[in-house]
C-alpha cells in the first residue's frame, strides 16, 4: 500500500519521469494541492507575472533546447490567459505541455467560482487536450501528453485536472506503455519518392532549397548543410527556419517573402525546382499564390501530410521527418552525383551567378545616419555583439523583420520569434525561458516599444531570478508595422498607433533593481550595447530610433513576391 | 457540393467536438451527422454530410485523420458505398384521407409505426432522395411533423485500417527502442 498517493503527487512523479526540470506557472485556488507538492522543490517552479507569459516562457525553453516546455495555470482566468501562448505554440509547432487546474468534478458545468470550460476552449488551441477525471488516470494522460507534444509535428498539449483529482488518491504504478491507436505519423519517408527527388535535384537547372521551421524541429541543420553543399543550390530560410543554415554560408540568400531579400524573392520566382523542407508555403512567403514560383516543380518534405498540397501543389510529396528523410536523401544525391553532376553544370553555374547578381543589385544594407539611430543600425550592432552565437528573441513587427534581415545565426535554436501567430509581448518571456534553459548563453530580447509594454510585468520575474537577459527596445514611438501600413496604404492617416508616454527606462529598470538606459545618439549605440552585455545581470536598453522608417523590401498584400517595393517613394521635384 | 465522410473514431468525450471543429473552423455547415458505437464499444462510427468546395475535400479528410482520436476518416463521395436515411413522419388524418395516406405510404415502402383516430406515425427508410419524395408526398395531406436521422453509410470497398502500435510511456525508453522523434 506504500504506493498510494494523491493525484498531485502522482503528477509530480510523472513529470519527473518525463525529465521535467522546471516549469513556468502561476498558482491559484484549484492548483493548491499541486503547489503543495512543488514546495518540496523536486521540480523548479518559476513564478511568472501573467499566465500568458508562462506559456511564452515554456516556448522559449522549448524553442532554444528542443525539449518540451512546461507551463501551469489555475482554472478559469488562469487557463484562459494561457490561450494566446497555446495558439502561438500550435502555429509554430513548438512542444509545450500546459497543466491547468479545474474546479472539482462535481462542480464542473455549474458556473462555479473560477470555472471555465478549459477543455472546450483549448480544443482548437492545442494539438490535443485531456480532461482527467480520476487520480488514477493522471499517469496515462501525462505521458500521452508529452508524447503527443514532442513527436510527429510537435505542438502544445493541455491537461486539465480538477481539484478533487489532485487531492484524490490512487495507487501509483509507473506506466509502461501508452497506446494512441489513432495517432499515426510516418517519419521515414518513402524511399522510392526520395530517389525520385534526388533525381529531380540533379535534373533541375535552377534549383532552390526552401528550408522552414521543420529543419529546426527535426534537428536536421547539419544534414541540410550537407544537401545544400552537395547540390550547391541557393538556399532561403523562412522566418521559422533562420539558423537552419548558418547565415554566413555562401549559399544562404536570406529570407523569402513579404520582407524577404530581393535575391530570395527573385530566386523563388525564377527557380525551376523548389526543394521545400519542413516549410508550409505560408501566405507571408508566397505572396499572391497564383503568381508564386510559376516555373517551379516542387519537392515537398513534411512530417504533416496536411501541409502537403495545402497551399501549393507538390509535384513530389514526401511525408516524413526532415532529418530521417535527409539522411536517406543525401546518400542518394551523393550516389548520383558522379553521373549527374555535369549534366546541367553550365545552367546551374549561370543560375548561381544570376542569384549572386541579384544579391549584388539590391543587397540588404543597414541604413546608417549620423543624426539619429537607424533601426537597421541598431540591429547590426546587436548582431556585432552576438557574433551569430547569441539567442535572440523578438516580438512581432518591424523590429522582428529587421532582425530577420540583419541578424546572423551560426546555428539553429538561436532565433526565437513568434512566426505564425505573430504575438506581441512574446520576446521578453521567451527570453526568460531561454535564459533559464541556457544559463551560460548570451540572451537578447529584441523588442518593440509596443510589445515590450505588453510584457513589462515580467521585468519582475527577470529581477527575481537575476537572469542576465539584455532587453533592447527598438523604440520608434509607434506601433511601427501598423504605422507603416497606414503610411503606405491608408494615406498616412496614423490611427491609434502613437505610443506616447513610454516610461523612463532608467527609472523603470531601477524600480526593479537593475540598470536601464536610454540611448539616442548613433555614436553611442555600439558602446551602450557592449556595456549592457558586460553587465552581469539583467539590463534594459531603450534605443530611440528613427520614427518613420519603413521595412523594405516589401511585398504589398495581394502582390506577387517579385513585385517588391524596394524603398520609399522618391520625392517628386516641384 | 455535398461530401460524404465516414469517420471511425475513439469513443471518447470531446471526440465529436474535435471532428466538427475541423468543419466549423472554416465556417462550413454540416448537412447531416450521425454517430453511434461500433461492434467494438470503444469506437464510434460517424457519417457526415457537408457542403465543401471540391478542391478542399482531400484537405478536410487529411485534417480529420490528423486528429489524435480519429482512427480513420474516409471520403465516400465517389466511392462504392450504401447510403441510407430514415424519416419518422407524423401525419394528421381525416376519414377522407386515411386510405390515401396508407396507399401513398405503401408506394414508398413506409411502415405504419403508430396509428390513432386522428393520425399515423410512419417510418420511411431509403436513399435520401426517396425519403425526401416521401415527405413531399405526405405534405399533400396537410401539416406534418418530420424527424430525419441523417445519412448513415457503409463503404463496400475494403480499406486497410492502420492502427498505431503501443509505445513505451517515456521518451528515453522510446529512444532506446529506436522509435522516431523522442
Amino acid at each position: 500500500m506504500s504506493n498510494l498517493m494523491t493525484g498531485a503527487r502522482i503528477l509530480v512523479e510523472c513529470l519527473l519521469r518525463e525529465n521535467v526540470d522546471c516549469l513556468f506557472g502561476y498558482p491559484g485556488g484549484v492548483t493548491l494541492p499541486f503547489y503543495d507538492v512543488l514546495y518540496e522543490g523536486r521540480i523548479k517552479h518559476y513564478l511568472v507575472r501573467h499566465e500568458q507569459n508562462a506559456c511564452f516562457a515554456a516556448e522559449g525553453y522549448a524553442r532554444s533546447t528542443g525539449k518540451v516546455g512546461v507551463c501551469c495555470a489555475t482554472s478559469g482566468p488562469g487557463a484562459t490567459n494561457l490561450v494566446t501562448g497555446l495558439v502561438d505554440a500550435l502555429m509554430d509547432s513548438i512542444p509545450v505541455v500546459a497543466l491547468t487546474g479545474q474546479v472539482t468534478t462535481k462542480l464542473i458545468g455549474s458556473d462555479a467560482f473560477q470555472e471555465a470550460d478549459t477543455f472546450g476552449i483549448t480544443r482548437a488551441c492545442t494539438k490535443h487536450n485531456f480532461l482527467v477525471k480520476t487520480a488514477g488516470e493522471i499517469p496515462q494522460a501525462i505521458h500521452e501528453a508529452f508524447y503527443i507534444a514532442a513527436s510527429g509535428r510537435p505542438g502544445p498539449v493541455l491537461v486539465d485536472i480538477p481539484k478533487d483529482v489532485f487531492t484524490g488518491s490512487a495507487h501509483y504504478e509507473p506506466v509502461g506503455t501508452i497506446h494512441l491507436p489513432g495517432y499515426k505519423f510516418s517519419p521515414e519517408g518513402h524511399i522510392g519518392q526520395i530517389r525520385r527527388a534526388a533525381q529531380m535535384m540533379w535534373e533541375a537547372q535552377r534549383p532552390i532549397v526552401y528550408a522552414g521551421g521543420g529543419v529546426i524541429a527535426a534537428e536536421a541543420s547539419d544534414l541540410l548543410r550537407e544537401l545544400v553543399e552537395t547540390i550547391d543550390a541557393p538556399t532561403v530560410c523562412t522566418l521559422m527556419g533562420l539558423g537552419g543554415l548558418p547565415s554566413s554560408h555562401p549559399n544562404f540568400i536570406s529570407m523569402p517573402g513579404m520582407h524577404g531579400s530581393y535575391a530570395a524573392n527573385l530566386a523563388m520566382t525564377h527557380t525551376d525546382l523548389i526543394i521545400a523542407l519542413g516549410a508550409r508555403f505560408d501566405d507571408r512567403v508566397t505572396g499572391r499564390l497564383d503568381a508564386f514560383a510559376p516555373h517551379a516543380r516542387v519537392i515537398h518534405v513534411d512530417i504533416d501530410p496536411v501541409e502537403i498540397g495545402k497551399n501549393r501543389a507538390a509535384d513530389l510529396p514526401i511525408v516524413g521527418d526532415v532529418k530521417r528523410v535527409l539522411e536517406k536523401m543525401n546518400k542518394v544525391v551523393e550516389e548520383l552525383a558522379p553521373f549527374q553532376k555535369e549534366r546541367n553544370a553550365g545552367a546551374r553555374k549561370a543560375w548561381k551567378e544570376q542569384v549572386a547578381a541579384w544579391q549584388a543589385e539590391h543587397p540588404l544594407t543597414p541604413a546608417v545616419s549620423e543624426a539619429e539611430i537607424k533601426p537597421q543600425h541598431l540591429v547590426r550592432e546587436i548582431d556585432r555583439a552576438s557574433g551569430g552565437e547569441a539567442i535572440i528573441s523578438t516580438d512581432v513587427g518591424q523590429h522582428q523583420m529587421w532582425g530577420a534581415q540583419f541578424l546572423r545565426f551560426n546555428g539553429p535554436r538561436l532565433w526565437l520569434s513568434s512566426g505564425g501567430l505573430g504575438s506581441m509581448g512574446f520576446g521578453l518571456p521567451a527570453a526568460i525561458g531561454a535564459q533559464i534553459a541556457n544559463p551560460g548563453k548570451r540572451v537578447f530580447a529584441l523588442v518593440g516599444d509596443g510589445g515590450f509594454q505588453m510584457s513589462i510585468p515580467e521585468l519582475a520575474t527577470l529581477a527575481n531570478h537575476d537572469l542576465p537577459v539584455k532587453i533592447v527596445v527598438m523604440n520608434n514611438g509607434y506601433l511601427g508595422m501598423v504605422r507603416q501600413w497606414q503610411e503606405l496604404f491608408y494615406n498616412n492617416r496614423l490611427s491609434a498607433v502613437s505610443l506616447t508616454s513610454f516610461p523612463d527606462a532608467e527609472k523603470l529598470a531601477g524600480a526593479y533593481g537593475f540598470p536601464g538606459r536610454t540611448v539616442e545618439d548613433p555614436a553611442e549605440i555600439g558602446k551602450a550595447i557592449d556595456d549592457a552585455v558586460r553587465h552581469p545581470g539583467p539590463y534594459l536598453l531603450n534605443v530611440k530610433v528613427t520614427q518613420f522608417e519603413c521595412v523594405y523590401p516589401m511585398v504589398p498584400a495581394g502582390a506577387a513576391i517579385h513585385e517588391m517595393v524596394l524603398g520609399p517613394p522618391k520625392p517628386v521635384a516641384v | 457540393m455535398l461530401q460524404t465522410i465516414s469517420v471511425l473514431v475513439e469513443n471518447k468525450p470531446g471526440a465529436l467536438m474535435r471532428i466538427t471543429g475541423v468543419l466549423s473552423a472554416r465556417g462550413w455547415n454540416i448537412d447531416s451527422l450521425t454517430v453511434a458505437r461500433t461492434l467494438d464499444p470503444s469506437q464510434s462510427r460517424m457519417t457526415i454530410l457537408v457542403d465543401i468546395d471540391p478542391s478542399l475535400r482531400r484537405q478536410v479528410i487529411k485534417q480529420m485523420n490528423k486528429l489524435i482520436n480519429v482512427l480513420q476518416a474516409t471520403d465516400l463521395t465517389d466511392s462504392l458505398a450504401v447510403l441510407r436515411e430514415m424519416a419518422l413522419v407524423r401525419v394528421r388524418t381525416t376519414a377522407e384521407t386515411r386510405t390515401g395516406i396508407l396507399k401513398e405510404a405503401e408506394i414508398y415502402g413506409a411502415r405504419v409505426v403508430d396509428a390513432t383516430q386522428d393520425g399515423f406515425g410512419l417510418e420511411c427508410t431509403g436513399p435520401a432522395e426517396k425519403v425526401e419524395e416521401f415527405i413531399d408526398a405526405m405534405r399533400n395531406f396537410g401539416d406534418i411533423d418530420v424527424t430525419r436521422s441523417g445519412i448513415v453509410a457503409v463503404s463496400m470497398e475494403s480499406r486497410k485500417l492502420r492502427i498505431a502500435p503501443p509505445v513505451p510511456a517515456v521518451a528515453e525508453e522510446r529512444l532506446s527502442e529506436g522509435l522516431p522523434n523522442c
